[in-house]
């Protein structure tokens, strides 16, 4: 019952609830060992009667960036998706288990998606900016989330931050849809970025991308992985290396009975570790090519 | 072995097999000839039906006398061809039929599309569409048999019997569906992308309609809009049954009273209640209105066009 009554409390003073509560004073909180952002445990993911992903339990730490790896079909969309709690918008998912942000219970009674999405900001594979200016397209999360006024400073420092203001400085009132794909995709991140979230989600963000584009995300976030936390979803083995501290392997179990294809968390480790001594003879098979 | 010529494969050893089939160039230039009439078939009868129009309403406007024009109302079989009669209740009529039809359509189209589970999309949309079915002489008598009575008078006191109001309404009644229809495919073409974007930067359902899906699709809801007031202008049946004054009406403002739309006017013309060869030209006038109502379709059309190419969102 204690436990329930302080995470209640811990919930409302994230302001996830959907009544807002007037904020508490947090007490600061020890900085030495890495804050857990993410604690995950026996998470499945169902889309009707089919089951996604089974059982995945993880933890993530405060400004690391965690890579989730694994072949196509193995659910790391699916389980990036219950991060921000997008899933909510595919009718037939269900999500079981625990996910907890801080300690709050994202799937929690009285938790507001809409306010999980502004601390947790998403970039999808394909660039999808919105049909309108560079500029609008950065200042739309703020003006959503009801800031008035002159935006012009967070929109510079956003594209700053994105590696895209020298490119675009010039241009904020025209079409988004005039930029190169690697450019789109700078500035989705910088419209992600606009909101300040702690989180970021990144789903296969350089799949659509040349490798000078792909460079260029790659140093971004290597360069805000101080401000926020990443969690990147890519099935480019290369890019989980150079650039995350953590790395989740997933694959697909093949269920005889019903010749559908489950996800599951084979194993999560630091990076290194993954890529030079895996625990795993699945891992192995797959970091090192003998797989998919 | 003996069949190896045969082969079509064995190009060179057979020259036949490039060489091309006049049969089957014969029936490409059929085919091709064929879809062409089709094609134009389309053209020609629209342009026939310009320039018959074009020509009978000339001939109308050379036989008459021009001041019988701007009289105090439209009565063909008395000479008196006062035309802004017959253009105000066209315009009283569409006005409050898109009163109607805009906001609640637009409206049904947003909640199809961006608010009901696609179950409930799935059943109700096909409902919505069996209203656009509806045959209009129904409607007719909806308007005079509830629209009237029971929405208008308890509000309004002098409603006459015949009026344009409930035209009006019903006409809106009647364009609902397919303003609804129209934008809410316009809705639904917005890539999911955009909805997921807005959505992953912590936009309610709302912003996303209003501020994403809505602009995203204009060019869909002023294409559904023109093609609901089109409608509505066009529409003839109701207005004859609803707004009464078939031997033709006084100059008025007032939607409680009687009147005549341009095409309720031709209607009457036409159908014998109005003899057609009343007063010389009165069959003449028919073509004019038709010419006029024919301008007025095609310049919302264009301006509907203008206004999107100006506040399009291209995706
Ligand atoms: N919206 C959905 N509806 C039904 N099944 C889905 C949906 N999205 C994904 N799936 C299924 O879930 C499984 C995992 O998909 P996904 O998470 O996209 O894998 P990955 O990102 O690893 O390629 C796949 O079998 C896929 O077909
Ligand atoms: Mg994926």
């Amino acid at each position: 019952m204690d436990a329930r009554m302080s995470m209640t409390e811990t919930g409302r003073r994230q302001g996830l609830m959907a009544r807002p509560v007037p904020r508490a004073e947090s007490e600061a909180a020890p900085s030495v060992v890495p804050t857990t952002v993410f604690d995950i445990n026996d998470v499945s993911v169902y889309y009707g009667g089919f089951r996604a992903i089974r059982d995945v339990s993880l933890d993530i730490s405060k400004n690391q960036i965690t890579a989730m790896i694994g072949p196509s079909g193995c659910g790391k969309s699916t389980m990036l998706r219950c991060f921000n709690r997008m899933n909510d918008l595919i009718d037939i998912a269900r999500v079981e288990g625990s996910l907890r942000y801080h300690g709050v219970d994202l799937y929690g009674k009285g938790v507001d998606a809409v306010e999980v999405r502004r601390r947790i900001g998403m970039v999808f594979q394909k660039p999808n900016p919105f049909p309108k200016s560079i500029y609008d397209n950065v200042a739309f999360g703020p003006r959503v989330a009801g800031v008035k006024g002159a935006l012009d400073d967070v929109v510079e420092e956003s594209l700053r931050r994105a590696a895209l203001w020298d490119e675009v400085k010039d241009r904020l009132k025209q079409s988004a849809y005039g930029l190169s794909g690697g450019q789109q995709q700078r500035l989705c991140i910088a419209r992600a970025l606009a909101v300040s979230p702690e989180v970021i989600l990144m789903d296969e963000p350089c799949s659509a991308l040349d490798p000078i584009a792909t460079a260029k995300i790659e140093d971004l976030m290597a360069e805000i992985k101080r401000d926020y936390t990443i969690i990147i979803v890519t099935h480019n083995m290369q890019q989980a290396a150079r650039v995350s501290d953590m790395t989740a392997f997933f694959t697909a179990e093949v269920n005889e009975q019903s010749d559908t294809r489950t996800g599951i968390l084979v194993e999560y480790d630091r990076t290194d570790k993954i890529f030079q001594d895996p625990a795993d003879r699945r891992t192995e098979d797959y970091v090192s090519g003998r797989f998919g | 072995m003996a069949q190896a010529t045969a082969d079509p494969r064995l190009g060179a050893d057979s020259p036949d097999a490039l060489r091309s089939d006049p049969r089957k160039r014969r029936t490409e230039r059929i085919a091709r000839l064929v879809f062409m009439s089709a094609a134009f078939f389309s053209v020609v009868v629209t342009l026939a039906i310009v320039l018959s129009l074009v020509f009978e309403a000339l001939s109308f406007l050379l036989g008459v006398d021009l001041g019988a024009l701007f009289e105090m109302g439209w009565f063909p079989r008395r000479g008196l061809f006062d035309v802004r009669t017959l253009i105000v209740g066209t315009l009283l009529v569409t006005g409050i039929a898109m009163l109607v039809a805009a906001p609640l359509g637009l409206g049904a189209a947003l909640y199809l599309s961006e608010y009901a589970r696609p179950r409930l999309r799935r059943s109700v949309k096909p409902m919505i569409e069996i209203l656009a079915g509806v045959p209009s002489v129904t409607l007719g008598y909806f308007a005079i048999s509830f629209i009237t009575p029971q929405l208008l008078r308890p509000f309004q006191s002098d409603v006459a019997f015949f009026n344009l109001a409930s035209a009006g309404l019903a006409v809106g009644i009647l364009t609902l569906p397919l303003v609804a229809s129209v934008a809410e495919d316009a809705m639904r073409a917005v890539p999911q992308s955009l909805r997921e974007a807005a959505y992953g930067l912590g936009s309610r359902r709302m912003k996303v309609a209003v501020n994403v899906v809505f602009p995203a699709a204009i060019s869909g809801i002023v294409a559904a809009l023109v093609i609901g007031a089109s409608r509505a202008i066009g529409e003839t049946m109701v207005v004859a049954i609803a707004s009464g004054a078939t031997g033709g009406s006084l100059f008025s403002l007032d939607v409680f009273q009687p009147g005549q739309t341009m095409t309720a006017a031709m209607a009457a013309l036409g159908a014998g209640t109005d003899q057609v060869r009343g007063a010389d030209n009165a069959f003449q006038s028919l073509f004019f209105i038709g010419l006029l109502l024919f301008a007025i379709t095609l310049g919302l059309n264009v301006f509907g066009d203008r206004f999107v190419r100006r506040i399009r969102e291209r995706y």
